[in-house]
Formats: C-alpha cells, sequence, structure tokens
C-alpha cells in the first residue's frame, strides 16, 4: 500500500515540477502571432487552393493581418461575403473583387475538329504537349487529356466529349489551378459576369488560334478567323484582334450580345441566347445593359 | 570476354533489316526545304536572299553563335523562299525554300573519290574548318561538333571514343558506312586525333557487325593509336558516358563531361563528315539515312541531300504500306514519331523507322508491381520507378536529389516495365522542369555576380 501511495505522490510532484519548467520554458520562447490571423484563417475555406498566390489558407491570413491595404488581395473561393467578414475584423476596407470563374477558350469536339494524327502516350497534357503540337491541324487548342480535371480541387471540371471543357458554374472558384496546369494556356480566369435572373452573363471568344484565318479554318470549323465583324459592331470597344485571334476584354464587355450574331464560324460563345437578329433597340429589351455596378474595380488581369 | 558498360542495359530485338543492302545515291528532289535550327543551340541566320542563286555547298545561313552551326545548301538553283515550315512535331520552325535547277557544286568542293591521305592544316584550323563546314554531331543529337572539340581550358583530352556501336534496333546506316567507306572514316579519325593533339583513339562497335569489326580492324593497323573495340550486344551502349565506361573503362561522374575523364566521343556517320570536310572541302549538304522498318517493302540505306522531304524517302523505299501505324524520325528506342512526313530530312537524320499498326500500338498500363526491373536495367544507375512519380506529383527538388538530370532518356525502363508504365514519359517532363529551373538559377546567379 505504502508502496502506491509513494509512486503517487512521486509522479504528482514530478508533473507540478514538469509543469512549472514548461510554463516558464514557454514563456521564455514564445512566438507570438496576432492572434488575428487565426481569427481570418477560420473564417478562411481551408481548401489550401493557393488560387490566391499565397501559400495556402494560413499564408493568405498572415499576409492579410500583416497587410496594410488589403484591397489587392483576397480570397477568390470565398469571395465577397468571406473578405467583408474578414475586414471586419481586422478593421481594414475589403477590395471588392469581381467573382471569376474559369473559362475554357476552345470548343475542340471530334465534330469540329479533324484528327490527324494520333497520340496513344501517357494521358496527360503536359507530356502530350512535350512530344508534339496537337491530334489536330491545331496547334494551340485544348489536348483533351484532362491535366486541370486533375487539378481541379473543387471537381468543378470534366471534359465533354462533345462540348471539350465543361467548367461547372456552381462549384467552380476561381483558384487558377487548371489555368496553371493548362500547358496551352487555354483556360482563363475571366470575371462571371452580372446575373440576370439568377444567371450570370458573359461572352468569351472559344478559340486561341493564331494561325491565318485560312488555316486555322482548314484545322477546326469553329475557329475564330480573325475577321474582326465581332470587333466592328462591339459598342464597348471591348474586342481586340492580336496575333489572328479575337479577345474579349471582360472588363470592358456590357455582355450585349450583339457581336454572337455576327461570327461567321461560332467561334463566340456566351452563357445566354444571341440577341434576336435584327439587333433590338438598346431601349426595347434587356441586352444593352446597364453598366456593371460603378463601384466594381475593374479586374487588373489581362490576358 | 567483350567489354561493355557496367551497370544496367537491356537486349532489344535487333531487327537490322537494311544492313545488307548498299548505300544507294537518293535522286535529287525538285525542291528542298533546308530548316535553319538541324542542330542543338542557337538556329543560323539566313545569308541568302529570296531568288538568289545558290551552288551546291553555298553558305546560305551563318552560326547564330557558338554552340550553333552554319547551314549550306545542298542542291543548286534559286532560293524560293524564306519561311515557316511545321516540323514532324506539329512546331514551327523556319525554313528556306530552294527549287533545285541542275546540280551545279562550288568549284573548291574535290568530289573524285580518291582518298586524300595527307593532313595539311593545323589542329586549330581543323577545328575552324569544321566549324565552317557546318558540322554536327551525326547520331542524332546534332551537337555542333567544333564545341565538343574546343576542349576547355584546365581539361586534358586523352583518348578519342569513336561510336560505332549502333545500339538503336532497326538502324543501319553507321553499318553500312563502315563498311563501304571504312578508309574514310579512318581518316577522319586521324585528323580528329590530330585536332585535339591525342595519339589514342578507340572505335567502339558491337559484335553484331562482325564484317564491319573486322574490315576497320584490317585498315585500322595502318593508323597508328587507332583501337577497334568489338562489345558485347547491349542497348544503351551507344550513349556517350556507356561508351566512354566500355571502351575506356571510366565513369563519367554525374553532371560532368565525357571531357572530365579525358575523352570526347564522336559517331563513325561524323568523323566521316569530318574528312569529307577537312580533306574535301565539303560541307555537310548530305548523310546516310537508313529507311526500314517491318511493314517497308525494301528497307534500304540511301545517301540523301539535306532538305529532302521524308516522304521522298519513303517512296524510294517502297512507299508507305497500308498497315502503317507509325513513322518515327530516328530509332525505335529514342527516336520520335512523326505528325506527317512532308519534312526535310535534316543534319541529325539517322533513319526512318515504320511500324506496322500492331507494333506501334502503346500496350495498355497497369499497376506498377514494384519489381524493381526498372532499377535494374537503368544504365545511369537511376530509379525511374520513383523518378516518374516524383515527377508526376510535381516533388521537383526530390527529383533533383535523386539525380533526374543525369537521366539520358534511353527508354530502357519503359521498356522493360512488366506494366507498361509510362516511365520516361513522366521523367522526361520532370528533367525538363527541373532544368529549367536550375537554367533560372544559374542565370540569376550569372546576373547578380555581374551587378557586383
Amino acid at each position: 500500500m505504502n508502496s502506491v501511495l509513494i509512486t503517487i505522490a512521486v509522479l504528482a510532484a514530478l508533473g507540478c515540477l514538469l509543469a512549472v519548467i514548461l510554463y516558464f520554458v514557454s514563456q521564455k520562447f514564445k512566438v507570438y502571432e496576432d492572434p488575428k490571423i487565426a481569427e481570418v484563417e477560420a473564417e478562411l475555406p481551408g481548401a489550401n487552393c493557393g488560387g490566391c498566390g499565397f501559400p495556402g489558407c494560413h499564408g493568405l491570413a498572415e499576409a492579410l493581418a500583416k497587410a496594410d491595404d488589403i484591397s489587392a488581395i483576397g480570397c477568390p473561393v470565398g469571395g465577397a461575403a468571406v473578405m467583408a467578414k474578414i475586414a471586419t475584423i481586422l478593421g481594414k476596407e475589403a477590395g471588392s473583387a469581381e467573382p471569376k470563374i474559369a473559362v475554357a477558350r476552345c470548343s475542340a469536339s471530334c465534330s469540329t475538329r479533324i484528327k490527324v494524327t494520333e497520340y496513344d502516350g501517357a494521358q496527360s497534357c503536359a507530356i502530350a504537349a512535350s512530344h508534339f503540337s496537337s491530334e489536330t491541324g491545331c496547334a494551340f487548342a485544348c489536348l483533351g487529356h484532362g491535366d486541370c480535371v486533375k487539378a481541379c480541387k473543387f471537381d468543378a471540371i470534366s471534359i465533354d466529349p462533345e462540348k471539350g471543357v465543361v467548367v461547372d458554374e456552381e462549384k467552380c472558384v476561381a483558384c487558377g489551378a487548371c489555368a496553371k496546369a493548362c500547358p496551352k494556356n487555354v483556360i482563363e480566369i475571366r470575371a462571371k459576369g452580372r446575373a440576370v435572373q439568377g444567371k450570370n452573363r458573359r461572352v468569351w471568344v472559344n478559340c486561341v488560334n493564331k494561325d491565318k484565318g485560312p488555316v486555322a479554318m482548314k484545322a477546326c470549323k469553329s475557329a475564330c478567323i480573325a475577321c474582326g465583324k465581332c470587333a466592328k459592331v462591339c459598342k464597348f470597344n471591348a474586342i481586340v484582334i492580336e496575333n489572328n485571334v479575337a479577345y474579349i476584354d471582360y472588363t470592358k464587355c456590357k455582355a450585349c450580345g450583339l457581336c454572337l450574331n455576327e461570327c461567321p464560324t461560332h467561334a463566340l460563345q456566351a452563357t445566354f441566347p444571341a440577341p434576336p437578329k435584327p439587333a433590338p433597340k438598346p431601349a426595347a429589351e434587356a441586352p444593352v445593359v446597364p453598366p456593371v455596378q460603378s463601384d466594381v474595380k475593374p479586374a487588373d488581369k489581362a490576358e | 570476354m567483350l567489354k561493355t558498360f557496367s551497370i544496367g542495359g537491356i537486349h532489344p530485338e535487333e531487327n537490322k533489316l537494311s544492313a545488307a543492302s548498299p548505300i544507294q545515291a537518293l535522286p535529287v528532289p525538285a525542291e528542298v526545304k533546308i530548316p535553319l535550327a538541324q542542330h542543338i543551340g542557337a538556329p543560323a541566320q539566313p545569308c541568302v536572299e529570296v531568288g538568289a542563286k545558290v551552288k551546291v555547298g553555298q553558305l546560305i545561313a551563318k552560326a547564330g553563335g557558338f554552340v550553333s552551326a552554319n547551314v549550306h545548301s545542298s542542291v543548286s538553283g534559286t532560293v524560293k523562299k524564306i519561311e515557316e515550315f511545321v516540323d514532324a512535331n506539329g512546331m514551327k520552325k523556319m525554313a528556306i525554300v530552294i527549287t533545285v535547277e541542275g546540280d551545279e557544286w562550288e568549284e573548291t568542293i574535290d568530289r573524285s573519290a580518291d582518298i586524300v591521305r595527307d593532313i595539311k592544316l593545323e589542329p586549330k584550323e581543323i577545328i575552324a574548318k569544321i566549324s565552317e563546314m557546318g558540322l554536327v554531331g551525326m547520331g542524332g543529337a546534332t551537337f555542333p561538333t567544333h564545341v565538343k572539340l574546343a576542349v576547355p581550358e584546365g581539361q586534358k583530352c586523352e583518348a578519342l571514343v569513336i561510336n560505332g556501336v549502333e545500339c538503336e534496333p532497326y538502324l543501319t546506316s553507321d553499318h553500312r558506312a563502315m563498311l563501304e567507306r571504312p578508309e574514310e572514316i579512318l581518316m577522319g579519325v586521324k585528323i580528329l586525333m590530330k585536332a585535339l593533339q591525342i595519339d589514342k583513339a578507340y572505335i567502339g562497335i558491337e559484335n553484331n557487325k562482325p564484317d564491319a569489326i573486322a574490315k576497320l580492324t584490317e585498315l585500322a593497323k595502318n593508323y597508328p593509336g587507332v583501337t577497334v573495340q568489338p562489345l558485347k550486344l547491349k542497348y544503351p551502349q551507344g550513349g556517350e558516358k556507356q561508351l566512354i565506361d566500355a571502351c575506356m573503362g571510366r565513369q563519367v561522374p554525374s553532371g560532368k563531361l565525357p571531357i572530365n575523364v579525358g575523352a570526347v566521343v564522336q559517331n563513325v556517320g561524323t568523323a566521316l563528315a569530318v574528312y569529307e570536310a577537312v580533306q574535301k572541302n565539303k560541307p555537310l549538304i548530305e548523310r546516310i539515312v537508313c529507311v526500314t522498318g517491318k511493314p517497308l517493302a525494301k528497307p534500304s540505306n540511301f545517301l540523301v541531300r539535306i532538305g529532302t522531304p521524308v516522304s521522298a524517302c519513303i517512296e524510294a523505299a517502297g512507299g508507305i504500306p497500308e498497315d502503317c501505324g507509325k513513322v518515327i524520325g530516328g530509332g525505335p528506342m529514342m527516336g520520335r514519331a512523326m505528325i506527317h512526313t512532308d519534312v526535310p530530312v535534316i543534319k541529325g537524320t539517322s533513319g526512318i523507322l515504320l511500324m506496322n499498326k500492331k507494333e506501334s500500338k502503346r500496350p495498355e498500363i497497369a499497376n506498377c508491381i514494384r519489381c524493381a526491373k526498372c532499377v535494374n536495367v537503368c544504365p545511369m544507375g537511376l530509379e525511374p520507378y520513383l523518378l516518374s512519380k516524383l515527377s508526376a506529383k510535381e516533388m521537383l527538388d526530390e527529383a533533383q536529389g535523386h539525380s533526374i538530370m543525369d537521366c539520358i532518356e534511353c527508354g530502357s525502363c519503359n521498356f522493360t516495365c512488366p506494366s507498361n508504365r509510362p516511365l520516361l514519359d513522366y521523367i522526361r517532363l520532370g528533367k525538363g522542369k527541373v532544368g529549367a529551373i536550375l537554367r533560372a538559377k544559374a542565370a540569376a546567379a550569372k546576373a547578380a555576380a555581374e551587378k557586383k
């Protein structure tokens, strides 16, 4: 009996002694961390996707707590709602970044692009791109081996044999992992567009082929041939033709859809139906829309 | 026992279908397309105008730097255009297109078949001549020859190793050259020895070419210092580091060059070109191309002018058969499939291989069964299964730690894998990325050093 009591007493005394030592050690070697960092991190989604440009959510939280002006940084996944909460925690002004989405600028499908050769190597776009241009005549387009699908941590991308790369609007958080994984730079992170009746309206050029018109057309039926019709009809100077391909600047585009009827190869794609053909007068119908909210800062991320 | 390299190696089926077919000169085509980048390094800069009349052997593009090579016209005629063309990988490259008119050679070129034995030039002049004549490694890697011969200060070259191994299955162009032009090759070796100021050279030949070994051994008696070294049959014996190991018993350390162990390696094709350039004043305007493959009607060896379309070579060997699944530029182990055949033969085109549909299909990929066969066969002593995994997972620091940069991309791991895993595909990808990082670091360090 006695030995049991002695054991308990010794262990208890040892425990107390070590606790005191540990307390002083922890005081001495304490690393101060802004408690706000933990608070901010708790608000962040915690996917560690790296879409913000920092190493994981903790990295972003640290950067947010440190920075005096946080308007330029933010979490693309959480969006405005999360950033507003963080802004109140930190007592700083949050930037009002426009919600964005990944857009695949290629409508690659077997029906529009004829295969000229066949690749049966490792199923990876990066490897295929290191070997050769493409299975089709277009050296710029989607290769279709799904590096973007593998890169997406939110299960938002799939490859449809008919439509090419399909981005799920609900799931995509615009972290940019797919755009980084794509060796052909087909995927671009663009503004989601203004929501009308619960649907975001946006228009983009579904082609990145920099070949001259006839060459591009020979390779793919739905290639942009840089005819310039869309640029001519655009009232907002949002469309530029560069390197034989049209590009719509999403900071200028108002998603009126006038260009959609002009494209001879249907290389333009929109999330809404094209306006009826003789273009309606601006006031008559929805197409020409009021400018996007004035407080929206134009994103500085050009092509 | 015959010599060979010490670690790894495989035995692919030889299939030397065209070994018995003598070298035939292919007729000059109606038009040639001569690319400006036929070598490793900076592309050459064109020095002729559209519409200019050129002769065979005339300089049409000047080297674009030290690691670069001159390009000469392989035909006589008019420069039609200088424009982009789509190469065998589908990438755009610049080329000079020449319409052929007659066959008028530069007067300075000695076209007789006599062997010129007297080497008049001094070592420095020989290297300058080789550079002027646009010579590059003829084995396929196309590294400019004059760069290899310029031994850096502080290094000493002790022996020249001539690669007559031709370890790639199917290919026979070097074999035929050794049989039909042995004197010229040996003279080339002599010239190279003089350029390097050494008195020792090995010619490594695998023992599946006994006729070439016999012929060269017999003739080499008249060339002091030249040893013909028969080697045991093993792939990839033609790799520089493997060949030095096999012939000289020296291992090139990781990250080092052959010159660090006192060796310079050149291909037999290069030795032949060196002879022609130095003694006959003939630039690199034609090469021996082996057109072969099981579905092909007449596997042959052709002497082809640079710039001739690959399709013309295949046509001369019987045309593309119905059962053709792949056309490969180079050998089956390290060659690359072409996406079309309307591409020119360049300085590095050692072979054109046609495969039937069944052969060219890649077998289905299964899981790694940890058998370590790839580790056993890797001639560089690497762990391909690990490197491919690290590359796929983008763990580049670890990959570098496991010496991914030492991979010579011989494909032995792919060949031996019982699960048909695309090991080399991933390793090559990782190697590219690690190489880019290393180059960026080196450039940053250089910039920082210059600032100071």
